[in-house]
């Protein structure tokens, strides 16, 4: 269980996290959204230690973060950000490969090529193992990094906001190996995301962020409806269900 | 992989031939005389050599620069600046030139805290763009120079010729004596910075990737600093300052061996270093008859070099 306690943090003078306590629910998906420059990066940030935070605490498992070896963390929490230029070449399978260095640090064992192999077929990597990345499509190097964080085999993956640059197909696609992970392998996920209706469709629970506060936290279908989401982006936000799913329909409304 | 140790094994091939010819060509006078001298001019070469590729490797990755060099930013001229006032202040019979060790000492001292008083400025957690760091080294690098200009337009004459000849890389006038302590200094970087190079080869992914992977990234940015600062002030105070080695043998490697791996990285740049020194030094001495110096021809030619990948670079970006 991650736990959040009293999380700020300022770029400049500007606060950009504001006194952020929450908990997250194991072997679940946890959606962060809010408008731009709401924090969700950040915060995301400072739980994956990636950004030291000015005050407050993160517990993983009731112990602090900041007082764990980097490497044992490694082997439990994964973090994936959204700019992935590389300045090396790689193939897509010595990419997945870095995922198990926490366990080997370099020397795979024959163990760790099963992990790797798992991860690749995970995200459908197989016919495109022995190609460089910079030959692959958007999309095709963003199944690259998850499968890398896949093979790592932590029991926390964050992803932040992993559906940028995606179209709808791929999208999707990563979305419901997300909800295997977590179905399958018991996994926990969290995930910024712009996207409110792939919020709604596939997370169990969703975090709303505005100005840097919490603003909501709960149950998907307690945050999507039109009166949660007034609060949280201003603007009216008609909801519709359709097989099931609660779908915003935004696109035409005035506020 | 396997590619890449045919290629290493040819490099080293090419090396140790290059290192016989230096040693063994045209060998006149007593070969007892002239043969051990040859090879402790071969022996600071080799020195030198890994010494620059082994720095300037670890410090691009850790900087994800590959334009940028520990020379280039100015710990070369520091060493010119440490010479300078060294003459100018104390003479060229002082203890601080006379006594080779505390002379090499005065300067390795000098030019690491210059280097780490830099980087602490330049790379502080915020990310600069790389034109900022390298005009930021120009300026140091200017301002260094005129201050040295000054003095020596100013110092007296007779010590002006004395301070000249440590001021230019020059194999021929090998400090014999300060051979060992540079062995050691190096081979003990090695043994230390072994422990590294799988945690560097995570770090070429980016400070993210690498910290998501259990690197502990910025304890390891701060020992190579350290570590690449050591080695390039150990062989400039051997040799004098070669600046644009390091960028030349580095940006081959990467080119020719296309892998993220250390272990290849740097033994190539240092096979490339080797190679580009004694077959230098051994065109100089056969073929320009020591007309001109390895150092002008390396700066030359890595000058060149330089502004080719300032162009590709530019070209990518644009």
């Amino acid at each position: 269980m991650i736990e959040i306690k009293g999380l700020s943090k300022s770029f400049g003078k500007k606060p950009v996290v504001e006194n952020v306590s929450l908990t997250i629910q194991p072997k679940a998906i946890t959606s962060f959204i809010g408008p731009n420059g709401a924090g969700k990066s950040t915060l995301l940030s400072m739980v994956s230690r990636l950004l030291d935070s000015d005050t407050g605490e993160v517990f993983l498992d009731q112990s602090d973060v900041k007082k764990m070896k980097s490497n044992e963390f490694a082997k439990r929490v994964a973090i994936l950000r959204q700019s992935n230029h590389l300045n090396v070449r790689l193939t897509v399978r010595e990419l997945v490969a870095f995922g198990r260095y926490p366990y080997s640090k370099g020397r795979l064992t024959p163990e760790d090529e099963e992990h790797i192999d798992r991860a690749i077929e995970y995200m459908t990597l197989g016919d495109m193992e022995q190609k460089f990345l910079d030959e692959l499509s958007g999309g095709q190097k963003q199944r690259a990094f998850i499968s890398m964080v896949i093979a790592q085999d932590t029991e926390y993956i964050l992803l932040d906001e992993p559906l940028n640059n995606l179209d709808m197909k791929h999208s999707v696609q990563i979305m419901k190996i997300l909800r295997k992970l977590v179905d399958e392998l018991g996994k926990t996920v969290v995930i910024v995301l712009h996207d409110i209706n792939f919020a709604s469709v596939y997370s169990d629970r969703i975090v709303a962020l505005k100005d840097g506060r919490l603003v909501k936290d709960g149950p998907t279908n307690d945050i999507i409806n039109s009166e949660a989401l007034r609060e949280v982006y201003d603007m009216h936000i008609p909801v519709q269900e359709q097989d099931g799913c609660r779908i915003c329909v935004y696109f035409n409304s005035h506020s | 992989m396997r590619k890449n140790r045919t290629k290493l094994i040819v490099l080293a091939i090419i090396a140790i031939i290059s290192i016989l010819l230096f040693c063994l060509y045209n060998i006149q006078g007593g070969f007892s005389y002239a043969f051990p001298k040859r090879v402790e001019r071969v022996l600071a070469m080799i020195i030198t050599g890994t010494a620059i590729a082994y720095a300037t490797v670890t410090f691009q990755t850790v900087t994800h620069n590959r334009l940028l060099t520990p020379s280039m930013m100015g710990v070369d001229s520091m060493y010119e600046v440490v010479q300078t006032v060294i003459f100018f202040f104390a003479g060229s019979a002082s203890i601080f030139v006379v006594s080779r060790y505390l002379n090499f000492g005065l300067s390795i001292a000098a030019m690491v805290l210059f280097a780490l008083i830099l980087y602490r400025f330049l790379f502080r957690a915020d990310k600069h763009p790389i034109f900022l760091l390298l005009l930021a080294g120009m300026i140091i690098g200017t301002l260094l120079g005129s201050l040295v200009t000054f003095l020596q337009v100013i110092i007296d004459p007779v010590e002006y010729e004395s301070l000249q000849s440590r001021l230019f890389a020059s194999f021929m006038n090998v400090k014999t004596e300060l051979l060992l302590i540079a062995i050691v200094i190096l081979v003990a970087s090695f043994i230390y910075g072994y422990r590294l190079l799988r945690d560097l080869d995570v770090m070429s992914l980016g400070r993210e990737n690498a910290i998501n992977l259990g690197v502990n990234y910025d304890k390891i940015v701060l020992k190579v600093l350290i570590l690449s600062s050591v080695l390039i002030a150990t062989s400039t105070a051997l040799v004098g300052p070669i600046t644009f080695l390091g960028l030349i043998v580095s940006n081959l490697a990467y080119q020719f061996f296309a892998t993220y791996k250390h272990s290849v990285l740097i033994v190539g740049a240092s096979l490339i270093s080797i190679i580009a020194l004694v077959g230098g030094q051994f065109l100089v001495l056969h073929v320009f008859q020591l007309s001109t110096t390895i150092s002008v021809i390396i700066n030359f030619i890595g000058g060149l070099y330089f502004i080719y990948l300032i162009l590709k670079e530019s070209r990518k970006a644009g």
